[in-house]
């Protein structure tokens, strides 16, 4: 570790500075072309199935919501990593291969789906009657009131809660190390098992981490301010 | 131009409406006065099949819709183009503009072409009193306005008969006149009216017939005069009584 050795060295610091330098590029490689990208596609899917989710919960067919308590429950009720590791080796080991990536997508998409679901079905849920009645009112159909006035009204409620999945996620896609995707966290992991530089190459990861989720929470602030635009405060 | 028969409407085990006989001539503004729980605004939702009735029937404008059958989707839906109605809560879209909200029907159900939904919202709202309030949202106006944009929003759906329940009694005393000469005005103009309301001074001066109803009956129908003068029925009398 460097803080043991208390005498100056310049050598040393030289090392770390070069280290940390050359290790940059491949890490935000990994950021670019996995770890963006996954949370990306996963967000995209998994909110798609998320809002398909609420919907069933909140549908008048029993059959559809079962299905989506049982779906809702299974997710919620399993570690993500197990759930990731059934997906790649455990399919994998009966002749099912799904390559690491496209693994990582289905795993991940289900968790957030599971997830949101809730979110959305609150957010649905905290629209008043009187929104549905008047939509029924001007003789638009079920569709259209979730397309036109309920949905536009719950995407303000959720955008707070979506924000703390959607950064929840760009922190777990590192377990996809786990199913070897070279996402950041497994070049870190790669870079560290070459040079022993352990300390040091976890921190640079858990800094880039950090940016990127300060990136989102910035997102985040301009999403609510701009559909903040029709309520009083 | 509306007839209402034997209309009924159960809830659970409750029974609100308990066979509303019925009959209102185009043109004409009914006013409906009765005790809380009486029924009056399940009346009014079952006119406009935000509430399935239990069974009856109602024809308004030619179109007869029998509840005693389950009612096919689509007749419901060619029904309820007939009356449109104005809540006691406004129930305006707080995420659209006055113009959208009042475009929305003409628009998104009618298919009309947005220029002239536009055009039409426009007229509406100079009618209401709100030709400058085109793009403000919803919380940025008073509540007497709000109500004006409900009632715009309703009339562009060129319904046969106009609902309102209660439109003044969650606003401010202040702002309920100007809400009342829109709803004068519109009076005025021969639109057919059903106005459920405690504003008894609307019923007189405005109302051509005023309904009494108590326990999910019509007691009585009588002219504005006639009912605050000499009521026929006891219950009648002191509801009124009770009222002043
Ligand atoms: N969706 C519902 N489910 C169960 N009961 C209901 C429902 N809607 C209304 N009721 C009941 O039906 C009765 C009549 O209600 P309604 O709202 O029609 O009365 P009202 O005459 O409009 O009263 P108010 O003057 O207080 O508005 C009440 O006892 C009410 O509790
Ligand atoms: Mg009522």
């Amino acid at each position: 570790m460097f803080w043991n050795n208390f005498s100056y060295d310049p050598d040393k610091m030289q090392r770390y500075l070069d280290i940390a330098q050359s290790s940059l590029l491949p890490l935000l490689e990994g950021a670019v072309v996995y770890t963006l990208p996954l949370t990306l596609i996963t967000f995209v899917l998994g909110l798609t199935l998320a809002i398909l989710t609420a919907l069933a919960r909140i549908s008048t067919i029993k059959p559809l919501q079962w299905i989506a308590r049982f779906y809702v429950s299974a997710i919620r009720g399993t570690p993500l990593l197990v759930q990731l590791f059934i997906l790649f080796y455990g399919l994998g080991s009966v002749g099912i291969v799904i390559d690491p990536f496209p693994a990582a997508v289905i795993g991940f998409s289900l968790n957030v789906g599971a997830y949101a679901s809730e979110v959305i079905r609150a957010a649905i849920l905290s629209i008043p009657k009187g929104q549905w009645e008047a939509a029924q009112m001007i003789g638009m159909s079920y569709s259209q009131t979730l397309r036109r006035v309920i949905l536009p009204q719950a995407t303000r409620v959720s955008i707070p809660p979506l924000s703390n999945t959607f950064i929840g996620l760009v922190k777990d896609t590192s377990l996809a190390s786990a199913i070897l995707v070279t996402e950041m966290f497994r070049r870190a992991q790669e870079i560290a098992a070459f040079n022993y530089e352990v300390l040091l190459l976890y921190t640079e990861v858990a800094i880039l981490y950090w940016i990127i989720c300060f990136l989102l929470s910035l997102v985040q602030g301009r999403l609510e301010r701009r559909f903040d635009r029709y309520v009083s405060r | 131009m509306i007839s209402i028969n034997g209309l009924h409407k159960q809830f659970g085990n409750l029974e609100v409406l308990k066979g509303i006989d019925l009959q209102i001539n185009k043109g004409q503004v009914i006013t409906v006065i009765g005790p809380s729980g009486s029924g009056k605004t399940t009346l009014l939702r079952c006119m406009n099949i935000l509430e399935v009735p239990t069974s009856g029937s109602i024809t308004i404008d030619g179109q007869t819709t029998d509840f005693s059958n389950t009612v096919h989707k689509k007749e419901i839906d060619l029904f309820r183009r007939k009356s449109a109605m104005v809540f006691q809560h406004y129930n305006l879209f707080p995420h659209m503009t006055v113009l959208q909200n009042v475009m929305e029907g003409p628009m998104i159900v009618k298919k009309i072409s947005k220029v002239e939904a536009r055009k039409k919202a426009e007229q509406l709202l100079n009618k209401v009193g709100l030709g400058d309030k085109f793009d403000f949202y919803p919380h940025q106006l008073s509540g007497g306005q709000q109500q004006r944009v409900g009632i715009a929003r309703a009339l562009a759906l060129e319904p046969k008969v106009m609902l309102f329940d209660e439109p003044t009694s969650a606003l401010d005393p202040e702002l309920v006149g100007e809400v009342l000469q829109v709803m004068k005005d519109l009076a005025g103009e021969g639109i057919t009216m059903v106005v459920v309301t405690h504003e008894m001074r609307f019923a007189k001066d405005v109302a051509d017939e005023i309904i009494f109803m108590d326990q999910g009956k019509i007691i009585e129908r009588s002219k504005p005069i006639d009912m605050f003068t000499h009521p026929k029925e006891e219950r009648t009398k002191q509801f009124l009584n009770l009222l002043q």
